[in-house]
């Protein structure tokens, strides 16, 4: 696949100790979403400011929709669209004046800038509230007529850092459908977002950062297979329990786990089905049949611990560890 | 991709200049509009330099008008309309440093530095719109200084082109202010800021009073920064040469005043532009 972005060894400082971004290098294909995920500090804000032509890194190369941000920032700014975590329109001016000036702002004409503004403003079906100023607005409109906005130039790479925090649900759902139109009109996507079930539902492929380093990347499956191997969940009867534990600390690499939360024994299965039909053998020659048997791949929530739990204290693992079995 | 450099420099140069026109006029549009709709701050902030000039004209009117020049005709609001009318181009300015300030907050000013838009135009657009603001609050002081019983010597085209020297450095003032306001990043810093910028500047000078009755150090401050040349103009404009010290012409000052104009602008403009293409959210 074709890389609209591509990102390589970048450095940005803030002052003398804070490095937002240290050494961080990426590829983007062309026409999905990309979800980058981190916690708070990581650098994700950071890396969409660079991306959007807002700040300069102060060391790597950094090319998007062709041109390179630094030398060729006007070329890049005339393919792009940016919506920040606050919804940039103006209060005062209805939703229709708020798409339209950023049309003219593209360097559309009047009469074009009042067409597009009409396209655009049909996909969020806003009605008779787009001739309402903006103060009258939920969170949600303001969010969604931001967006639109930000699609009133035809942008190529469309940047959205945190698109539906504070939120509501139901607005929630409305921007993601929103979000996934556009990539079905060919626009590539990269999106910022703390939550977990955002990224697993929208993103084509997702980026984890942490101390302003890429600590994964791959579509959402590939992510979970990095940090580790799908878990095998088993319900035991009471009694039989300590029979089990025995009996599967001699197929696993480490011995099960009880979570005593739920009643039920966790075991890595490096091998998937393999590792589930062999525990299920040894199960049945010691004569003991689970009441339930669930494998799953750990979610989003499990990776992104594992992945940015590296400046905690080994105590704090422990307690982690404790806490998932 | 790259139509700029096959088209020559000579067509691209007025392209630009014109792309850049039609983004100052639709920014200006934008901030227009914000004064337009949100009437309780209008109403306010005209309401505000009206309210200090009837206090001035009140408070220091009966102790001051023996100490006033002839050409004031012994009436303190002849003194003071002038005077205020330079002061408020400086205070009016301020406006610009507030509206950056929360454009650049609330992630406008991020918006439109994504945009393929003029450098120069959200800052023009800016300045411009708070320009006409100023224009229509200086005519509403000026309708209430007549009122109040203020009364010009000279010709209408001498008031005319004071109005015009007094909007011109207040101009100039947008762009101190639209510096600070995007170079500060906290609000009550901007605060601090442009009053300790503006209240100096405006209380040592002759805006309210003559300077001869300062002490020395502070007379030679007060008699050359840029607001008393500014108000001394519009003094000489309104009521003729006489309400000048000796040794000072209408023209004189003027010219003065539009030196400085124009070295504020010089200075503020590319530095304005430059803090402008760094600031972010």
């Amino acid at each position: 696949m074709e890389s609209i972005i591509t990102v390589e060894g970048v450095v940005k400082r803030f002052g003398r100790d804070v490095r937002a971004l240290d050494g961080l290098s990426l590829r983007i294909p062309a026409g999905i979403i990309f979800g980058l995920l981190g916690p708070n500090g990581a650098g994700k804000t950071t890396l969409i400011r660079i991306l959007a032509t807002l700040l300069a890194a102060d060391e790597g190369v950094v090319r998007v929709a062709g041109f390179d941000v630094r030398h060729q920032a006007e070329a890049v700014r005339a393919r792009i669209g940016l919506a920040g975590q606050y919804a940039a329109v103006d209060d005062h001016l209805t939703g229709r004046e708020n798409v339209e000036m950023v049309g003219r702002l593209y360097g559309l004409s009047r009469r074009d800038a009042q067409a597009r503004t009409s396209v655009v403003l049909d996909r969020i079906g806003l009605g008779d509230a787009a001739h309402r100023q903006v103060q009258t607005y939920s969170g949600g409109m303001r969010r969604r007529i931001d967006l639109v906005a930000s699609l009133v130039g035809r942008p190529q790479v469309l940047f959205l850092d945190e698109p539906t925090t504070g939120v509501d649900p139901a607005s929630r759902r409305e921007l993601w459908d929103l979000i996934r139109d556009l990539v079905d009109g060919g626009t590539t996507v990269v999106l910022t977002t703390q939550y977990l079930d955002e990224a697993d539902q929208l993103a084509g492929r997702i980026g984890v950062i942490n101390h302003g380093r890429l600590v994964s990347e791959g579509t959402p499956e590939q992510v979970k297979d990095h940090t580790g191997p799908a878990v095998l969940e088993l319900s035991i009867p009471d009694s039989q329990k300590d029979e089990a534990m025995r009996a599967l600390g001699q197929i696993a690499s480490q011995p099960p786990a009880y979570d005593r939360r739920r009643g039920r024994l966790v075991l890595g299965a490096t091998d998937g089905v393999v590792t589930l039909q062999h525990a299920l053998r040894v199960l049945d020659a010691a004569a003991i049949t689970p009441t339930d048997v669930g494998l799953h791949r750990p979610t989003l929530d499990d990776v992104f611990l594992a992945l940015t739990r590296t400046e905690r204290t080994d105590q704090n693992l422990n307690d982690t560890a404790k806490e998932t079995v | 991709m790259t139509t700029a450099t096959v088209v020559s420099r000579e067509t691209v140069a007025p392209r630009r200049f014109g792309r850049a026109l039609a983004h100052t006029g639709v920014l200006t549009r934008r901030s227009l509009l914000a004064n337009v709709r949100l009437r309780d701050v209008l109403l306010l902030s005209a309401i505000q330099p009206i309210i200090f000039m009837v206090m001035f004209l009140y408070v220091f009117g009966g102790a001051i008008e023996t100490a006033l020049p002839s050409a004031a005709g012994g009436s303190y609001a002849n003194w003071l309309i002038p005077g205020i009318l330079a002061q408020f181009a400086v205070f009016g300015a301020s406006t610009t440093a507030y509206g950056l300030h929360n454009d650049r907050v609330s992630g406008v000013i991020d918006r439109f530095r994504s945009l393929p838009t003029a450098r120069s135009a959200v800052l023009a657009g800016r300045t411009l719109a708070d320009l006409t603001r100023s224009s229509v609050i200086l005519l509403l002081q000026l309708g209430v200084g007549i009122l109040l019983g203020f009364r010009w010597q000279s010709g209408i085209l001498a008031l005319l082109a004071g109005l015009g020297l007094a909007l011109a450095f207040g101009y100039a003032c947008s762009w101190i202010m639209a510096t600070l306001g995007l170079a500060v990043r906290n609000t009550e810093a901007i605060q601090a800021a442009v009053y300790s910028v503006v209240f100096p500047f405006t209380l040592v000078s002759s805006v309210f009073l003559p300077t001869q009755t300062m002490p020395g150090w502070l007379q030679v401050f007060a008699e050359h920064q840029p607001i008393t040349v500014v108000a001394n103009a519009l003094r000489g404009l309104l009521l003729g040469p006489d309400a000048l010290a000796p040794g000072q012409t209408v023209a004189g000052q003027t010219e003065l005043a539009l030196v400085w104009t124009a070295a504020i602008l010089a200075v503020f403009v590319p530095l304005a532009v430059r803090v402008y293409r760094r600031s972010v959210s």
